[in-house]
């Protein structure tokens, strides 16, 4: 794989959000605006440039059996990085993000990239990789925030839009919405995308909750769901 | 009495976790196929955000505030949360094997589970006392519990429904999730006319 596919299959092939179905959680609670997506999106993405590097940086030092454990302190560690500098630099975006902001810590995306492509791959490709993704993860999440607020809201990034602003559907700012819009996303996906990689192609490596799973170890659970069934 | 009672039935219906918060979204998707382990999931939830709860209060408060450490509280969370699931599975096993039998499989889950997590930070953020605190945590996993035996519900009429080609799958149980949330929107201020303060 070149290094630029290595960026762009983050993207859309192997986008997080929408194909991956990764970090569910912060995707529909901070798609309510543009501009809490961009921020959600750039805080992501710094930790997951930073743990990636890091993580794979340390491979071959940390001990396969307690790497979980290590993966979550370094990410831990980057995340309160973030959390102060946010605080400091944007406190409406730490305001407007709340809670999802440490969140980030179990964030599906920077375990499952840890899991999946850092821990066997070099610095640099771990460092292209979490930028394809980060970017991904930022442009679903745009995309979910863009048709909400437009519609929701009837603003783009805080400017009214004629006519829709008469007309807010307001139910898609709101907690029914997020689902819905994330539902519709989805479908749009498989429609579009005909040749959408299985969830089994990824094995456990892919799975949220692999790190975690009991069956990651016993064979898997065939990539049907993502449970302990 | 009565704020104890308000917190409660807040936290289980208007500020539902699943269904308005966005928190523990992926155990809702992914084990509420069956109704049994959508109840097996939720019962271990509610287990651990109290034992969690009951850890990371006095943690926060009688360790973390008196030496300006409150910075370090989301790796000391995770940290503790993550033992403490560790913990709970080695004791369970080895006392109430009855019991980890059925929770067992889930227990492992609950690590990377954000209401776990977020139930911590939030009591904190909120300035609960650590009665509110506790409450507030049943309160919020038995929200989870009614969420997830709910969907539970929902999804197995999904099983027998035509569904478009593009739709099968996640994108129609997120579809059934927007419908689900909006039933709970009819709860709001229903609580707060309830208990005049």
């Amino acid at each position: 794989m070149t290094k630029l596919q290595n960026l762009s299959k983050g993207l859309i092939k192997e986008n997080p959000v929408l194909v991956l179905i990764l970090g569910t959680c912060p995707t529909l609670a901070t798609s309510t605006s543009v501009w809490n997506a961009l921020g959600m999106g750039a805080a992501a993405t710094v930790v997951l440039i930073c743990s990636n590097v890091v993580i794979s940086a340390l491979r071959k030092i940390i001990p396969d059996k307690v790497r979980i454990p290590c993966y979550i302190v370094l990410i831990a560690g980057f995340v309160t990085m973030v959390q102060m500098l946010v605080k400091a630099f944007a406190p409406a975006l730490d305001r407007s993000l709340g809670i999802f902001l440490p969140l980030i810590v179990v964030n599906c995306i920077i375990l499952g990239r840890a899991e999946m492509f850092a821990n066997k791959n070099t610095v640099i490709d771990s460092a292209i990789d979490a930028v394809g993704m980060g970017a991904g993860f930022t442009l679903a999440l745009t995309l979910m925030a863009t048709i909400r607020e437009i519609f929701g809201n009837g603003t783009f990034m805080g400017f009214e839009i004629p006519i829709l602003i008469d007309n807010k559907i307001s139910i898609l700012t709101m907690a029914p919405g997020g689902f819905f819009v994330f539902g519709v996303l989805i479908a749009a996906m498989n429609k579009f995308a005909k040749s959408k990689p299985r969830k089994k192609d990824f094995g456990c490596a892919g799975c949220p909750q692999a790190a975690a799973c009991g069956m990651a170890t016993s064979g898997g659970c065939k990539g049907t769901e993502v449970s302990a069934q | 009495m009565t704020k104890l009672i308000v917190i409660l039935l807040s936290a289980v219906f208007i500020n539902n976790y699943v269904l308005s918060r966005f928190l523990g979204i992926c155990p809702f998707l992914g084990v509420s196929k069956k109704l049994d382990s959508a109840t097996g999931m939720s019962l271990a939830v509610i287990f651990v955000m109290l034992i969690a709860t009951a850890v990371t209060w006095p943690i926060q408060y009688f360790l973390l505030d008196p030496n300006n450490l409150g910075y370090l509280q989301t790796i000391v969370f995770i940290l503790v949360i993550a033992a403490l699931v560790q913990l709970v599975e080695i004791v369970l096993k080895r006392y109430i094997p009855s019991l980890h039998k059925s929770l067992g499989v889930y227990l492992p889950l609950i690590t990377t589970n954000c209401a776990v997590l977020g139930v911590t930070i939030l009591n904190i953020d909120e300035g609960y006392s650590f009665l509110e605190a506790m409450v507030n945590s049943l309160g919020s996993g038995l929200g989870f519990f009614l969420a997830m035996v709910m969907f539970s519900g929902v999804r197995s009429k999904l099983e027998g429904a035509d569904i478009p080609e593009s739709f099968k799958g996640l994108p129609i149980t997120l579809v059934a999730a927007s419908i689900t949330s909006l039933s709970f929107l009819g709860f709001g201020g229903v609580i707060e006319n309830m208990f005049p303060a």
